[in-house]
């Protein structure tokens, strides 16, 4: 049980991760239970599905439908965040006055939910299609309900509660930083996932690797290490990348903030609120 | 709207287009690895260094493994009675420790690069 609930909260707390992030980057939206929850159901039934044609999936294109799959599924992801990061930074002054002063409430309606919707859909799908994978492997060799059924609870319920932890971490942040930080924060998420993507695609042989380990820093936080993991979910943390992978990582990050820079102004023209009324 | 970004963009795509070309029909190293009762055989896989190594993977069990390696940088799922491909390398002389992520406990090898 304790095997099982151990692999089961590594995949969820990576997914419970990128949903953490979302949460406190929709903070105040009204309707985002219905969106994050939304995006988890569709997560799991997605996670069941690739899980079952987990199969054909590998024998697709040849062998390496697998990696095609993971890396466009990482890169529709890195598109959703960049267009809310973009769309955030050019409203994102608004609404944190807005929020000051209605206490929280805001509703906005042109917000792009639906891409965050799709980001936890695809973390969601992705862990969970692994757990799947392995919950099947230890029902078929035997083991007993009581165990699995068990080891999901602990690996779901562990899992969830770091998640909850970085949430309320997050939400310590002075609101004058928030949505900025919070941006910052989809910013590198989203250049992680770009990273993870090439990866897949190197491991395929479809991109070339410009280095396979351009450093190596396992000795100072190994990928393998607990805090490894949690900093490659959240930042893109690689002990030892390829150099295509760097490659994939700036030019996410260069253009995910060029785009919250030039568009990121134009809508800055709300009344600035007084230092005094900032402080707190 | 943005003629001049795409037409930009087309000799890097084409640039990208010989490279992936170019990798493909490198002269790769071919190794084979079974996995059985959750173990890898063999344990230890001497590879050459300095070669792409072309990594095959045969799932003799009837349920599904993943073959992961944070040394490596790979994690592919390979299911009961399927085999993969997994492309590693050109590396370094090392070695290179893999592992079954879902049976930890036995399926456990290492990559041996010389």
């Amino acid at each position: 049980m304790l095997g099982t609930g151990l692999l089961v909260f590594r995949e969820v707390l990576e997914a419970a991760l990128i949903v953490s992030i979302v949460c406190a980057a929709t903070r105040g939206v009204p309707a985002r239970g219905r969106w994050v929850g939304g995006g988890i159901a569709a997560g799991v039934v997605g996670a069941l599905l690739v899980a079952f044609f987990a199969d054909a999936l590998a024998q697709a294109v040849s062998g390496i439908g697998q990696e095609l799959f993971n890396a466009s599924v990482l890169l529709a992801a890195v598109v959703m965040i960049a267009w809310h990061a973009i769309w955030m930074a050019s409203h994102g002054k608004e609404l944190a006055t807005q929020m000051k002063a209605v206490g929280g409430a805001v509703q906005s309606g042109k917000r792009p939910l639906s891409a965050l919707l799709i980001v936890v859909a695809i973390a969601v799908l992705r862990e969970g299609s692994e757990v799947v994978l392995f919950l099947y492997g230890q029902a078929a060799s035997g083991a007993g309900a009581m165990a699995i059924a068990g080891g999901i609870a602990l690996g779901i319920v562990g899992g969830v509660a770091v998640g909850f932890l970085l949430y309320f971490g997050l939400l310590g942040i002075p609101m004058r930083y928030f949505f900025s930080a919070t941006n910052w924060l989809m910013l590198l998420l989203a250049a992680g996932l770009a990273s993870q993507a090439a990866g897949f695609l190197i491991q395929a042989d479809v991109l070339p690797a410009f280095g396979n380990r351009i450093w190596d820093s396992s000795a100072l936080l190994s990928n393998g290490s607990m805090l490894g993991k949690t900093l490659h979910t959240l930042v893109g943390y690689d002990a030892t990348p390829a150099g295509m992978q760097l490659v994939f990582y700036a030019i996410t990050a260069c253009a995910i903030a060029i785009g919250m820079r030039v568009w990121g102004h134009p809508h800055s023209a709300a009344p600035k609120p007084s230092l005094a009324s900032q402080g707190r | 709207m943005n003629t001049p970004t795409i037409s930009a963009l087309r000799p890097l795509c084409l640039a990208l287009a010989l490279f992936t070309a170019g990798a493909v029909h490198a002269d790769d190293f071919e190794a084979k690895l079974a996995i059985r009762d959750h173990k890898f055989d063999p344990a230890e896989l001497t590879v050459p260094a300095g070669t792409k190594v072309k990594l095959l993977i045969e799932n003799q069990d009837a349920t599904p493994e993943e073959f992961e390696s944070h040394e490596l940088n790979r994690e592919k799922v390979v299911v009961g009675k399927g085999t993969i491909t997994v492309f590693v390398g050109p590396l370094e002389a090392g070695r290179y420790p893999f592992f079954g992520d879902f049976h930890q406990e036995t399926a456990q090898g290492v990559l041996i690069v010389k």
